[in-house]
């Protein structure tokens, strides 16, 4: 349609990951061939916007006006939610997603007030809202004003000072002030400066990033010019996974269209400050996260960190001063710019100022994206926003910070969300990963999952990590196969401790929190499998035993799919399971009809 | 199928020209490499040797970057690329006995290509696709809510279609 002509209706159709894979693209032709039918096609615009957070529903569509939103619909559906909707003025209400949820709220007033029930979005304020691949959609929601009034209005050293004041953290997980490094590489003497954004999200599970891009690229674009002004820069990289094509794809078009509206190259708005972007793939590996081994990945060379001092923002691309900063940081600074650094600052709690956002996953009922104000608890995260539990299960622990941080149990679900409170319950901040695990997720299983991880990402330069972490993952991996020892658990706590005192990078330094944080909290579960070589959670197959009951009629079913002949019996009289044959692969227990098989 | 691999050659050299007019030039190897990789499906040896030449940076160092990330693939790969999520979201509910079971299936450990080359398995680290855990990807397409029953499923499904591919040549 022309987009001269304010449209009568905008139908959003969620892009995101999670919907993408639930034919988002087809969906769109589906709804723009109902419109024609219907002769609509010209009064309604069609967006297929970045994720709006409610992957648990996909595939989502909002039909404004009156925000109504279509979620868990199908194809076939999309004929008679057009012709209801918007000839019939009605709502296909079996599809129409309720009003009693948060997800709803937010979506309502977007854009009009900060506040929808427990979220707030800052660093994903655009996504869902906007067509990502639009530039015009972005300057109509003030995109690149922060850029106009830096350019215009500010000296460098003023955005410095605002970024200074503003308290913005981080959000790669360490939690660096972000206007100290700022200053720290603008006083640097020039005249070549680099300045950076690491999009190379290598948490198991964390998809933030991937999230942001895709949704606003611009914002991040932005970001990055600000960033260059203030630090006297005048090229930029952004070093994004090469696993993420559509963000890739996303933003080489954002760049693109900057570059032709004049907001990115030569003279940009005519202020004579120059500045340009350029896209560096990544390539899997996982420590190229930290900002010394990106570095070297940007070069050319293997992705291995380097000790610091100096610090990037002496040393850094090429040898010179560069300025690295996250996503989601980046997305973060024209809102400070455009607000003000006291508003920004008024949101959070004393020391970890503005929003987080977080990828909430695993056994909860609503998985997807959250942007909340810091200082918000564990407990709202996972209860009030995503809504509990699935299937009357109990909560067991909540891991955030991926192969970094650690498993928090239910004694700290009242933690605020902020870089110190977490990290006194034994875990951290993180890039915005997190895990709820219920009662059937085993702690000592999830801490060889993380520790597998980390050793096979450790990049093998220094000895703590390259051997320590080996070591570690060996005794785990005896403890889960039932072969532990009594001094195990005292073992992986010193050999813990020293990996994290001795390692060169935040890799090393961090690889033993997940252990180290459930043998705090889930001692005793560690001592099971040692001692009683019990798994509580029926996770570690070696410590379980099949036993058959005085239910078993003698069918002979479980004797007849058992791999390993380890079922013996006559016809109807009770069989019996040779503990030294069975493999434990519970074919016997899916296939009695008669609850007779028994785990233990 | 000679000029094929040729012109793949051309335009890798192509790309490596226009590297070689910016700043910096060495800085793009891993671009290289992704270019390479794009274009034949995996690295070899000899390629390596030609961007070397090309590029003037030792082989050596070629090869000590092509094995240190993962991305890199240094065997041919099959006609079909299963990949298994095994991030958290996914591990936690159950990816760990869908890849048993697939690997079980095909007879391969990770990294690997079945005899007939019809799959490659490799695992992945997150989909960035939570929401439909465990995931698995196959190719491009993704498929969700898997356990260890419909995963073999759906690969006897492919290896049927392209073991008919095959016959029809």
């Amino acid at each position: 349609m022309n987009n001269n002509v304010t449209p009568d209706y905008i139908i959003t159709i969620c892009d995101g990951p999670s919907c993408i894979h639930k034919k988002s693209k087809e969906l769109k032709e589906s709804v723009t061939a109902q419109l024609k039918r219907f002769g609509l096609l010209d009064k309604t615009r069609i967006i297929l916007s970045g994720c709006l957070g409610m992957c648990a529903k996909g595939p989502v569509m909002i039909i404004n006006p009156g925000y109504t939103i279509y979620a868990g619909f199908n194809i076939i559906d999309v004929p008679e939610i057009i012709e209801e909707h918007l000839v019939k003025k009605t709502q296909v209400s079996r599809l129409v997603v309720q009003e009693d949820n948060l997800y709803n709220r937010f979506y309502r007033v977007f854009g009009d007030v900060n506040f929808f029930g427990k979220q707030m979005r800052i660093a994903l304020r655009n996504c869902g809202i906007i067509d990502p691949e639009s530039i015009d959609d972005y300057l109509s929601v003030r995109g690149y004003e922060a850029l106009a009034k830096v350019l215009s209005d500010m000296q460098p050293q003023d955005v410095v000072q605002e970024l200074k004041k503003c308290g913005l953290r981080g959000r790669g997980g360490a939690g660096f002030p972000t206007g100290l490094k700022w200053s720290l590489t603008a006083e640097q003497p020039g005249p070549e400066k680099f300045v950076i954004c690491n999009a190379d999200e290598g948490d198991p599970g964390a998809f933030m990033d991937r999230s942001a891009i895709e949704g606003d690229p611009h914002t991040v674009i932005e970001g990055m010019v600000i960033g260059g002004y203030a630090i006297g820069a005048s090229k930029g990289i952004v070093y994004i996974r090469a696993e993420y094509p559509l963000a890739i794809k996303r933003l080489e078009k954002a760049i693109a269209d900057a570059r032709a509206e004049g907001l990115l190259g030569a003279n940009i708005l005519d202020s004579g400050f120059s500045f340009d972007l350029e896209i560096r793939l990544g390539a899997g590996a996982f420590v190229c996260g930290e900002e010394t081994a990106l570095i070297q990945s940007i070069e050319g060379r293997r992705g291995m960190p380097r000790p610091r001092p100096p610090y990037p923002s002496v040393k850094g691309l090429f040898g010179k001063p560069t300025l690295i900063n996250n996503v989601e940081t980046w997305a973060n600074i024209p809102v400070i710019i455009l607000d003000g650094a006291s508003w920004f600052s008024s949101v959070g709690t004393e020391k970890s100022k503005g929003t987080k956002v977080f990828a909430l996953a695993g056994n909860v009922v609503n998985t997807g994206l959250v942007e909340v104000p810091m200082g918000t608890t564990l407990r709202e995260i996972i209860y009030d926003i995503g809504g509990g539990i699935p299937d009357g299960k109990q909560f067991k622990a909540v891991q955030t910070g991926g192969p970094s941080g650690g498993c928090m149990p239910e004694q700290y679900l009242d933690t605020p969300v902020d870089y110190e409170s977490l990290q006194q319950a034994g875990s951290i901040m993180g890039s915005g990963g997190m895990i709820v695990m219920d009662e059937g997720a085993c702690m000592v299983n999830i801490a060889r999952f993380f520790l597998e991880f980390t050793q096979n990402e450790s990049c093998g330069k220094c000895t703590p990590c390259r051997e320590g972490t080996k070591r570690m993952l060996e005794i785990l991996t005896r403890i889960t196969e039932g072969k532990g020892e009594a001094e195990d658990i005292d073992k992986l706590e010193r050999l813990g401790r020293m990996i994290k005192k001795a390692s060169l990078c935040g890799l090393g330094q961090s690889a033993p929190n997940p252990v180290l944080s459930t043998i705090a909290n889930f001692r005793e579960e560690y001592e099971e499998h040692v001692r009683d070589k019990k798994c509580r959670a029926g996770v570690c197959t070696a410590l379980l035993s099949y036993t058959i009951n005085e239910k078993c009629v003698g069918c002979g079913a479980c004797k007849r799919v058992c791999p390993t002949a380890a079922i013996s019996g006559a016809v109807k009289q009770r069989h019996v399971i040779d503990p030294a044959k069975c493999v434990r692969c519970g074919k016997c227990m899916e296939t009695c009809k008669f609850n007779a098989i028994v785990r233990g | 199928m000679v000029e094929l691999a040729q012109e793949k050659y051309r335009q890798l050299e192509e790309f490596m020209a226009g590297v070689k007019q910016g700043p910096r030039p060495e800085s793009n190897l891993i671009a290289i490499l992704h270019k390479a990789q794009e274009l034949f499906g995996y690295l070899d040896r000899e390629m390596m040797d030609k961007i070397s030449v090309e590029m003037k940076i030792p082989s050596a160092h070629i090869w000590g970057v092509a094995t240190f990330y993962h991305y890199f693939r240094l065997t041919p790969p099959g006609r079909h690329t299963v990949s298994v999520c095994m991030g958290t979201a996914c591990y936690v509910k159950g990816a760990q006995q869908v890849l048993d079971a697939i690997r079980n299936e095909l007879k391969v450990e990770l990294g690997e290509t079945t005899e007939d080359r019809v799959f490659s398995l490799q695992e992945a680290r997150c989909l960035g696709a939570c929401g439909l855990a465990p995931v698995v990807m196959i190719d491009e397409k993704i498929y969700g809510g898997l356990d260890s029953r419909k995963v073999i499923e759906l690969l006897r499904g492919y290896r049927k279609k392209a073991g008919q591919a095959l016959v029809q040549g």
